[in-house]
């Protein structure tokens, strides 16, 4: 089931784009993965989402409902953790999460459910002290607690983790983990082990727009499906980059020396979409030419990040391409 | 909306202002009336809401410049305004946490007719329509207060705004008979909202006066709203 759908989303701030036409869907039950350096535009569809500042164009629509013409149940389903967890610092933590539910007209039995959610995100112990004493870690938690007060269907987090220790870090994902398992999650972030750890499926944005929407499996695969491969080929020099060269998709070629007596190694790049591994092998093995070694470089997700944000102009190829 | 105003109510006495506040217009109304009132034996209260309207110019700014002004600085109106509530809900408990805490300090001030009353005859009724006209007064400088704190994320550039607006309104009429330009006249003489409580000093309860005051706050108070709705769509 559908339960949060973005079509053709774009923020203006003056003649800056800060998002630019953006569509998605998140399944019921879904933990999505925002990832995208800073300022690319994460932070702002996560506030337009929650209904904290309008879209100049493009429709939000929450379980059915518009955030336009229905704002107020479009929030009670949204539980909302900002970049800067929103606490009052002359509160203590109890009187805060009092006034939250107070606020959010929460219907549940209040002390049952504030001391489950206080329970679950680990605060019960410091309940009574004024948020301002309170560690980075601490505040986070609280402002967690915070969003899931009525307990709302859908988490949106920005940048749950940042700031926090390597421990807290930890208990941070596993908590989101577990929460993910009966609802739906949007958590954006720029670090990606922490994406690929904790969410199904990511959409990576750049500068306002969706470079790539899939899991993150799907995303390095895409991207370098063979683009580049390394060969070593037995045969002299001239003729196998001749052959090669002739090979449909084939980008450029160049070669090496190497241990092999006999053998060079070619580095070759494909245009993009192409998968030259197949053709390469029937054209050499028509001309008697070994391949001895055939290596797909494989990029890492942090190359796959890198180059879907970095060179743009490959990433939209592939992406038209892909449709 | 209740939430709300429970908040900014408990926050004024988290923080010095409510007691300040409090402890300043008290002891000024206290010192008015003794030296008003008592030394020389008037049971005339309207020079002591004179001064004491004077004393608010200066007062009034301190309860509203953290209004919305403070949210807006600490990010916690990404709270506010994403839960599930309208921003006319949040303005109001806002506007009425400072309404209530001005209306404390003016029922106390309830004392001094009191306190007139074990000893003579006092003018009741004049001296009912000052502590409403008062009250009407002191909400219409609320909010301005409150439309100027969500001008700004500042609060001392919302206190200073407020204070020299305040204090333009109660020059407005030296102004306007400065200007002798009679559509000036008439223009500064709707906005002089000081001016119109010299009629509740002569014991005049009017209609027209109650309707203005509410009117002029409800303008202000429509006007923060549109500040913040505005803001989401920039």
């Amino acid at each position: 089931m559908q339960m949060i759908e973005i079509k053709n989303l774009t923020k203006r701030y003056g003649k800056k784009k800060a998002v630019d036409n953006i569509s998605f869907t998140v399944e019921k039950g879904e933990i999505l993965g925002f990832l995208g350096p800073n300022g690319a535009g994460k932070t702002t569809t996560m506030n337009i989402l929650t209904g904290y500042i309008s879209s100049n164009e493009g429709t939000v629509t929450v379980d059915g409902f518009d955030i336009l013409k229905n704002p107020e149940e479009v929030k009670k389903r949204i539980g909302y953790l900002p970049e800067n967890p929103p606490l009052y610092m002359d509160m203590t933590v109890i009187e805060y999460l009092n006034f939250v539910y107070d606020l959010k007209n929460v219907k549940l039995i209040k002390k049952e459910h504030l001391n489950e959610i206080m329970n679950l995100v680990k605060i019960t112990d410091v309940s009574m002290r004024l948020i301002k004493n309170l560690s980075k870690g601490y505040k986070q938690r609280v402002g967690l607690a915070q969003a899931l007060i009525g307990n709302p269907e859908i988490l949106v987090l920005d940048e749950p983790t940042v700031g926090l220790d390597p421990k807290q870090i930890n208990e941070i994902r596993e908590l989101i983990k577990k929460l993910g398992k009966e609802r739906t999650i949007i958590l954006s972030s720029h670090i990606l082990p922490e994406v690929s750890a904790i969410c199904g499926r990511v959409i990576i944005i750049n500068k306002g727009k969706i470079a790539a929407s899939d899991t993150l499996e799907n995303i390095s695969k895409n991207i370098s499906s063979s683009k580049t491969i390394v060969a070593r080929i037995e045969g002299d020099l001239e003729g196998v980059t001749g052959v090669i060269s002739a090979i449909e998709g084939v980008h450029s070629v160049s070669s090496k020396q190497c241990i092999e007596e006999g053998s060079n190694d070619y580095t070759i790049s494909a245009a993009d979409g192409f998968d030259i591994r197949r053709p390469l092998f029937y054209a050499l093995s028509e001309k008697k030419l070994p391949i001895l070694m055939l290596n797909d470089q494989t990029l890492s997700l942090e190359d796959v990040f890198l180059q879907l944000t970095t060179v743009e102009k490959s990433v939209s190829k592939v992406e038209g391409e892909k449709e | 909306m209740t939430a709300i105003f429970k908040r900014e109510f408990k926050a004024y006495f988290t923080s010095p202002t409510g007691y300040i506040f409090l402890g300043f217009s008290l002891l000024l109304a206290g010192w008015f009336f003794a030296a008003g009132n008592l030394s020389t034996s008037s049971a005339d209260m309207s020079s002591f809401f004179s001064s004491l309207g004077i004393i608010f110019i200066f007062l009034v700014p301190m309860l509203t410049m953290r209004l919305i002004a403070e949210d807006k600085r600490n990010k916690t109106d990404q709270l506010l305004l994403t839960s599930p509530v309208t921003i006319t809900k949040i303005v109001l408990g806002k506007f009425f946490s400072a309404i209530s805490l001005f209306g404390i300090s003016l029922l106390i001030m309830v004392i001094y007719p009191l306190i007139m009353l074990i000893y003579g005859q006092p003018p009741i009724g004049n001296i009912i329509a000052l502590y409403i006209g008062f009250f009407l007064l002191g909400v219409s400088l609320l909010s301005i207060g409150l439309f100027i704190s969500a001008l700004t994320e500042s609060q001392i550039t919302s206190a200073i705004v407020s204070f020299g607006v305040m204090l333009l309104l109660w020059l407005a009429d030296w102004v306007s008979a400065t200007l002798g330009n009679p559509i000036a006249t008439t223009i500064i003489g709707w906005v002089s909202v000081l001016k119109r409580f010299e009629e509740f000093t002569m014991g005049i309860l009017n209609l027209s006066s109650i309707i203005y005051y509410i009117t002029f706050s409800a303008i202000f108070v429509f006007l923060t709203i549109q500040v913040i709705e505005k803001k989401r769509w920039s």
